[in-house]
């Protein structure tokens, strides 16, 4: 494969070369994981990866490898270097300043033993991320090395799809892109749905503001999530695959189409995969900029060239899908839990986590917490594991206020749920939902009201316009929330943003409308007197809101 | 082809599979209100008006793309229902520039009349009032985007009856519009057929006849579209 090169070539744009790194031929004694995901290239991690390159061979190493790898997790101290032989991370790395690091490369002996990890990776459970920071995203041999297509190839060789079937329902693995729909169930009812033709479509569209943990898996592990498509593929009878990813993420799409191309050269995917009868293709197809086309019915539209706009459910994609085939939907952290679970089995997979909720989750951490970045833990650990031992407690040590999940469909969990266990049930019961896995902590600097407005703010502007409630409704709860802000509402006002609120969720179409809401009334639930002291005394309690923070309602 | 028992508001109705609950109630003199939906036109679902409460739980499904099924318990008329109905058709009201006094459909308007017949008083929620245009390129027709409620039955008449598919929609949320061939100027269309038949279904005074008074902006003198059934007409044989 050629890299695309910085040459000028006449009438076409000049593209950045994206490094690869220099792993020798010979036998490796020691290596360095250089992290080439979106987060640490924006801070120029590819420059490092080139310096670190030419000053390993500069230093004569001709036993040191200089990989290009995906995501290493703690993206907010990037660029980042890993050894794994000593388990050491290099945060902040600089193309100046690798002196210490070639060092480290220089003292490493057959032999050495890692280090403990820091806290931040010591209480996380690797499964779809297994191979973030580990493989070389760009090369299928690197794959292929760490098991990659084993589990494929597994399933084509020695299991039905009867089988493979079993061990998901098995598995207990639940939907990851946010309703937590049984993943087994959902494949059984493809299965068994009447039609010659069937599609798979991997859901990429991820779009929860804060939320980045599809984009860290395709950056860092494309081949895993073209493995589960394929796998889906041969279970549920399909023999097409559509991947639907958002433009927005450029590395992303160049990587999978990379991986497409080499599964593809390679007899992973196309026809007579691994030698069996089986043909499976993907395909790419490009989202541009539609929260609402994460939903499954407005994708399938998207994907058919169409609208990006939902249609009533029933009948379900399962049933009547892309083309009016039966069409097996699933999001990108899902496809990425199948290859583990062929290869360990359903009933390893769910021996982590709870009874109800298997496995484990990725989830992007951001907001006032001092290591933002991706982590993936099991089911079950608290939300007070992830905030204080993972997250490394609040910035500046100011007192923690809530922690809000699930994006702009999902709630604002208040510090008496720290101790609550992270499931599906747990954070409905309080007013959540585990949506996609965006995870913002919030301090006494955040006002409730605000986070409510901001909220209701991308739901208006992401709302694709067909059903009135959702369309005009969004719109009338931004211009109540934005007059409780301002101070100029009065209760009355209060309690017509209830009732629209419960209007806006029952009525409305689809699930963005139905879900709209949802900040709204887990920030009344918890954080009822910031609504009052905004309206009764017209003061915000956290700053944030009044005169100066005056933001005028765009029409 | 089978049947089914079903109860709507308590009346034991018969409908057969495929049908849907709108289908049915309307059959059984049971009126549920409607906007999107056009008798000949595809369903979309896309109004809300026709939300019915089905099953013990009383989850709302919109009673145009539900089919009817055995056994099936359906409240088509409650207090939150007609709740929820006001106050849809109260967005639709504050959404755009709705001032009937100057509007060719007063008193032939789908959306005066259901206001009237949900007993939508007063409106409480304030008015958005978009700056929206007019586009009065064609010679015949017109379009005064004031009075669109999205309805989308002008796009869905022009592409499935014409087949002509003028008509779509362009932008979305509250800045979503309909327009002719990704916005060119309705006159200089080049698919539309001028046949009419979007001004026929439009049920407000979005799409008009140029040249033509108040008094006489009613869409239902001539049996134009025999085929198509609006609200409150008997059927064409």
């Amino acid at each position: 494969m050629t890299e695309p090169t910085g040459t000028d070539r006449p009438g076409r744009p000049v593209r950045r070369r994206r490094p690869r790194g220099a792993v020798p031929a010979g036998p490796v004694r020691a290596s360095a994981h250089v992290c080439q995901a979106a987060s640490c290239l924006s801070a120029s991690s590819d420059q490092v990866l080139d310096a670190l390159a030419e000053q390993v061979s500069e230093a004569g190493l001709t036993d040191v490898a200089v990989k290009r790898v995906g995501c290493l997790g703690l993206c907010a101290a990037g660029p980042l270097v890993q050894v794994p032989e000593t388990g050491r991370l290099f945060d902040r790395a600089r193309p100046d300043d690798l002196g210490g690091l070639v060092e480290e490369l220089r003292a490493v002996r057959p032999g050495t033993a890692p280090g403990p990890p820091a806290p931040f990776f010591a209480r996380q459970v690797r499964v779809a991320t297994e191979n973030s920071g580990r493989v070389d995203p760009e090369d299928l041999d690197d794959y292929r090395a760490r098991d990659g297509y084993r589990a494929l190839e597994t399933a084509l060789h020695a299991m039905t799809p009867a089988e493979v079937l079993d061990q998901v329902v098995g598995s207990g693995l639940r939907g990851r892109g946010g309703a937590g729909y049984p993943t087994g169930l959902k494949w059984t009812t493809v299965a068994k749905a009447a039609g010659a033709q069937k599609y798979v479509i991997c859901n990429a569209d991820e779009g929860d503001p804060g939320a980045f943990m599809d984009r860290s898996v395709l950056e860092s592990d494309p081949h895993r999530v073209l493995e589960g498509m394929a796998i889906a593929g041969y279970a549920v009878g399909a023999n097409r695959g559509y991947v639907y990813c958002r433009a927005e993420y450029p590395l992303a799409v160049a990587r999978l189409k990379t991986a497409i191309r080499l599964a593809g050269r390679a007899g992973l995917l196309g026809a007579d995969i691994a030698d069996t009868p089986f043909e499976f293709h993907v395909e790419l197809r490009l989202g541009a900029g539609a929260f609402v086309c994460g939903e499954e019915t407005a994708l399938i539209a998207s994907v058919q060239g169409g609208r990006g706009t939902p249609r009533p459910r029933p009948p379900y994609p399962a049933v009547s899908g892309l083309w009016r085939s039966p069409t097996l939907i699933n999001n990108v952290e899902t496809f990425a839990n199948i290859a583990p679970i062929i290869r360990n089995g359903g009933d390893w997979y769910a021996g982590i986590g709870t009874p109800s909720s298997t496995g484990t989750k990725v989830f992007a951490l951001a907001g006032r917490v001092v290591n933002t970045g991706l982590v993936e833990v099991p089911m079950g650990i608290t939300l007070r594991e992830i905030v204080y031992d993972i997250g490394g407690g609040i910035v500046d040590g100011r007192p923690f206020k809530a922690v809000q999940t699930g994006g702009p469909s999902g709630g604002c969990i208040p510090e008496q749920y720290l101790d609550m266990p992270v499931d599906y049930e747990s954070l409905k019961q309080v007013g959540s939902i585990m949506g996609s896995g965006g995870m913002i902590v919030m301090d006494d600097s955040s006002c409730m009201v605000d986070v409510a407005r901001y909220f209701m703010d991308f739901c208006r502007e992401e709302s694709c316009g067909k059903c009135i409630p959702c369309r005009v409704g969004t719109t009338q709860l931004h211009t109540l929330l934005t007059s409780i802000c301002e101070g100029s509402a009065t209760l009355d006002d209060l309690e017509r943003l209830e009732r629209l609120s419960d209007m806006v969720k029952q009525t409305s179409l689809c699930g963005l409308g139905q879900s709209a809401p949802n900040p709204v009334f887990s920030t009344l639930r918890y954080f009822r007197g910031e609504y009052l002291a905004h309206i009764q005394d017209r003061t915000c309690p956290a700053g944030v809101c009044g005169v100066a923070n005056r933001e005028v309602v765009r029409q | 082809m089978s049947v089914y028992t079903l109860r709507i508001n308590g009346t034991d109705v018969a409908g057969a599979a495929g049908q849907s609950v709108l289908d049915v109630a309307t059959e059984n003199g049971i009126e549920i209100p409607t906007l999107c939906h056009l008798d000949g036109l595809s369903d979309v679902g896309a109004c809300r008006l026709c939300v019915v409460e089905v099953g013990a739980s009383g989850k709302l499904l919109p009673a145009c793309v539900t089919a009817v099924e055995e056994g099936m318990e359906v409240t088509a008329h409650s207090d939150r229902l007609a709740a929820y109905r006001r106050t849809i058709v109260e967005m639709l009201f504050v959404e755009r520039n709705h001032i009937c006094s100057v509007c060719v459909a007063n008193n032939h308007c789908e959306l005066q009349d259901l206001a009237a017949s949900l007993g939508l008083t007063h409106f409480e929620l304030p008015a958005v009032n978009p700056r929206v245009g007019i586009d009065a390129s064609h010679p015949l027709f017109a379009i005064d985007h004031n009075r669109c409620v999205m309805c989308t039955r002008c796009v869905r008449v022009c592409d499935e009856i014409e087949g002509a598919h003028t008509w779509d929609v362009m932008g979305r949320g509250i800045d979503a519009r309909v327009v002719t061939d990704l916005g060119t100027p309705w006159g200089e269309s080049p698919t539309c057929t001028s046949c009419g038949k979007c001004v026929q279904v439009c049920p407000t005074g979005a799409l008009f006849e140029k040249g033509r008074s108040v008094a006489e902006g009613a869409k239902t003198r001539r049996p134009f579209l025999p085929y198509l059934k609006r609200p409150g007409e008997a059927m064409e044989p």
